[in-house]
């Protein structure tokens, strides 16, 4: 026997959330609903003596089945609204019609089944559901694998977009640059000095003098550079302060 | 309580999904309605399971829910190819065709 307790929580946990499916605007709404849906679910498993059944529910349900919803949402767009137009006049009201209808029927004809109740009934526990899952079932067991695997290839598939063009190569891409016209070599970086490394002061050539062309154009516009030159003749001084004698110089 | 109240509280969540899938003209709403079908009909098993004793209803409860899982990758998988070419998931595409 179920506690009439926990079987109200349930029913409240399920169908008020479900109900968003009909009437939540936004279709993230409704994932974060129906992941409720499915925990409740899973605690309704537990109480008819499946516990394993219930841990599975969360796992595959909650953890992994609406995930991946909620990730599919996320490709399509989330904020694509629903038009609420409607194209078959009164299709609205035969399709609430036809669901209350199938609703009302299941429930009469359950009601006058006559129903017992084991009083003993077998625990769903992990031991005895894989006694069952690796003894008489084995071979679903088997297909339910091809099953998965396949599903696996399938979703590969219909999400494979071929390309458009053949990969460019990075020769090709050099090969390229150059036709174009632009220097082959990298441009010399600025601030590379022992004492100055910031990118307001361009680098210097071999022979000391500044290469402006490697200081940031926007820094230029600014007025935010300094000038290399009073670097140019500054090597003694520098090292000095690094304690160096002066006859090593 | 007798567990047969949770085969009332299955039809009336799959009579929710099967409203939504009527209702819904988004593809992604209409397939978490198939979900709750499919979750209803797993409920329907476990609780019969429960009344008749045996664990065979858990069983077959287990094996829709491998089933759906591989039907949920593969049909997201589809939804996702239809946004591609079609920049929209709506299930009410056709109707523009009487222009």
């Amino acid at each position: 026997m179920v506690s009439p307790l926990l079987f109200w929580f349930v029913a409240f946990v399920t169908v008020i959330p479900a109900l968003s499916l009909l009437f939540a605007r936004k279709p993230v709404h409704v994932a974060a609903a129906v992941v409720l849906v499915m925990v409740g679910l899973a605690v309704a498993y537990v109480a008819l003596e499946a516990p394993f059944l219930g841990a599975v529910q969360i796992i595959v349900y909650t953890g992994a089945v609406m995930m991946l919803f909620l990730f599919v949402l996320m490709l399509v767009g989330v904020d694509k609204t629903e038009s609420l137009k409607e194209t078959i006049t009164g299709q609205r009201w035969v399709a609430l019609t036809l669901a209350v209808g199938l609703g009302a029927l299941v429930i009469s004809v359950v009601s006058r089944l006559p129903l017992s109740v084991n009083e003993q009934p077998v625990v769903g526990e992990p031991a005895e559901v894989a006694s069952w899952l690796f003894g008489d079932y084995v071979l679903v067991v088997e297909v339910l694998g091809f099953v998965l695997i396949s599903a696996a290839l399938g979703a590969l598939v219909l999400t494979h977009v071929p390309r458009l063009y053949p990969k460019r190569t990075q020769a090709e891409v050099h090969a390229a640059r150059i036709a174009a016209g632009a220097n082959p070599v990298n441009q010399a970086f600025p601030g590379v000095y022992a004492r100055h490394n910031a990118l307001d002061a361009p680098a210097l050539d071999p022979e000391g003098n500044p290469i402006e062309s490697s200081v940031s154009r926007v820094l230029k516009v600014r007025g935010q550079t300094i000038d290399g030159s009073e670097f140019k003749g500054d090597t003694q001084a520098r090292r000095r302060e690094l304690g160096a004698k002066e006859d090593d110089q | 309580m007798s567990p047969v109240n949770f085969v009332y509280l299955a039809a009336v969540l799959f009579a929710i999904g099967a409203a939504t899938v009527l209702l819904r003209r988004n593809a992604i709403m209409a397939f978490m309605g198939v979900e709750l079908m499919l979750n209803a009909a797993n409920l329907t098993l476990v609780a019969f399971s429960r009344m008749v004793g045996g664990i065979e209803g858990q069983i077959m409860a287990f094996f829709v829910m491998v089933v759906a899982a591989a039907e949920v990758v593969v049909g997201l998988a589809i939804i996702i190819a239809v946004s591609r070419a079609r920049q929209s998931i709506s299930l009410d595409e056709p109707s523009e065709l009487k222009g």
